[in-house]
């Protein structure tokens, strides 16, 4: 009878592992978490510091020229890729991105799993949509002069597609997510801390979640 | 433990679902829409040939249907389950979750 016992049991771990692996793409690399938090935590400080030696300190100071200009109705793009804060958060947008994707390719390789499956592409696509949403909608906020909800703007939006893509990757993101919608929402009644409320979300809780899942999944 | 024998748990395990391959075949479509062809033979990293028997054992039960498509001029079979086939599995899965639990 136990042996019989035991085949079941693993007939059901069996079911519960192709369920996982036929709908959710786990090769997301906890080093993926480091890395991105890494460069958002670099990218904190330069703006940081573009922030004290520019204006009187405020994040919310920053943008005058820019909402100067969006209010004569001279605001361009290139005006906008000018502002050095802009481009720091492009460059860190990038290498996040880049150093991310790196290490989750590297694990993929690793464990044999394809990278371009099924399973990643409904990932990219979950996470993409709510992310390209707020995108344009940070892009208008920045276009009418409202910098100060910017920062909670990201961690909001960020928030929402890690909870909308932890379907179809490690459950674990719905927590990371959870934890970006929280700070969000908490920023929203610190406007002007922004950067230091991005910093968290981005950077600490980034390499945080990174840690515990290479300790828990990718650790031999 | 007392029961009868209509209450054995064992009569209500399915005959089809008694090999590896389909069981894997049946619990991937349980949590997907639908799947190609090309990607359950990832998952389930067996050839063609073995593949196909295992579907069209299914596809007889009555448990999954095929969709045949194209994409592009490329051929691109999809399988689905049918209501009966989630009714059997979930039946399967309660057999086996019963037996487990009676011998505890």
């Amino acid at each position: 009878m136990n042996n019989a016992n035991l085949k079941q049991q693993e007939e059901l771990q069996q079911i519960k592992q192709m369920m996982e692996r036929s709908s959710r793409f786990v090769s997301l690399s906890g080093l993926s978490g480091i890395a991105a938090g890494t460069c958002a935590l670099s990218g904190a400080y330069f703006a940081n510091n573009e922030i004290m030696h520019s204006h009187s300190g405020v994040l919310l100071d920053l943008d005058t020229n820019l909402y100067a200009s969006s209010l004569n109705g001279n605001f361009s793009i290139i005006s906008l890729l000018e502002n050095k804060l802009v481009q720091i958060a492009i460059l860190t947008f990038l290498s996040a991105l880049i150093s991310s994707f790196i290490f989750t390719i590297l694990r993929s390789k690793r464990t044999n799993v394809s990278v371009l499956s099924t399973t990643s592409k409904r990932l990219f696509i979950n996470i993409t949509v709510p992310l390209l949403v707020g995108g344009i909608f940070l892009f208008k906020l920045i276009m009418l002069g409202v910098v100060g909800l910017i920062a909670p703007g990201c961690l909001l939006f960020y928030g929402l597609a890690l909870v909308n893509a932890s379907k179809y990757t490690l459950t674990e993101v719905r927590y990371l997510g959870y934890t970006q919608l929280l700070l969000g929402a908490l920023n929203l009644f610190f406007i002007g801390k922004g950067l230091f409320f991005w910093a968290i979300g981005f950077g600490i809780l980034h390499i945080i979640y990174g840690l515990l899942m290479w300790l828990k999944y990718e650790r031999q | 433990m007392f029961y009868n024998k209509a209450m054995n748990p064992i009569l209500h395990l399915n005959k089809v679902f008694d090999n590896r391959i389909r069981l894997g075949i049946m619990s991937a479509l349980m949590v997907n829409d639908e799947i190609n062809f090309n990607d359950l033979k990832e998952l389930l990293q067996i050839t063609d040939g073995n593949l196909a028997s295992h579907i069209k054992g299914l596809e007889e039960s009555g448990y999954i249907e095929v969709q045949k498509g194209f994409i592009g001029r490329k051929t691109n079979t999809t399988y689905k389950v049918t209501t009966e086939g989630k009714l059997a599995f979930n039946k399967h899965l309660t057999a086996l979750e019963q037996m487990i639990n009676s011998t505890k």
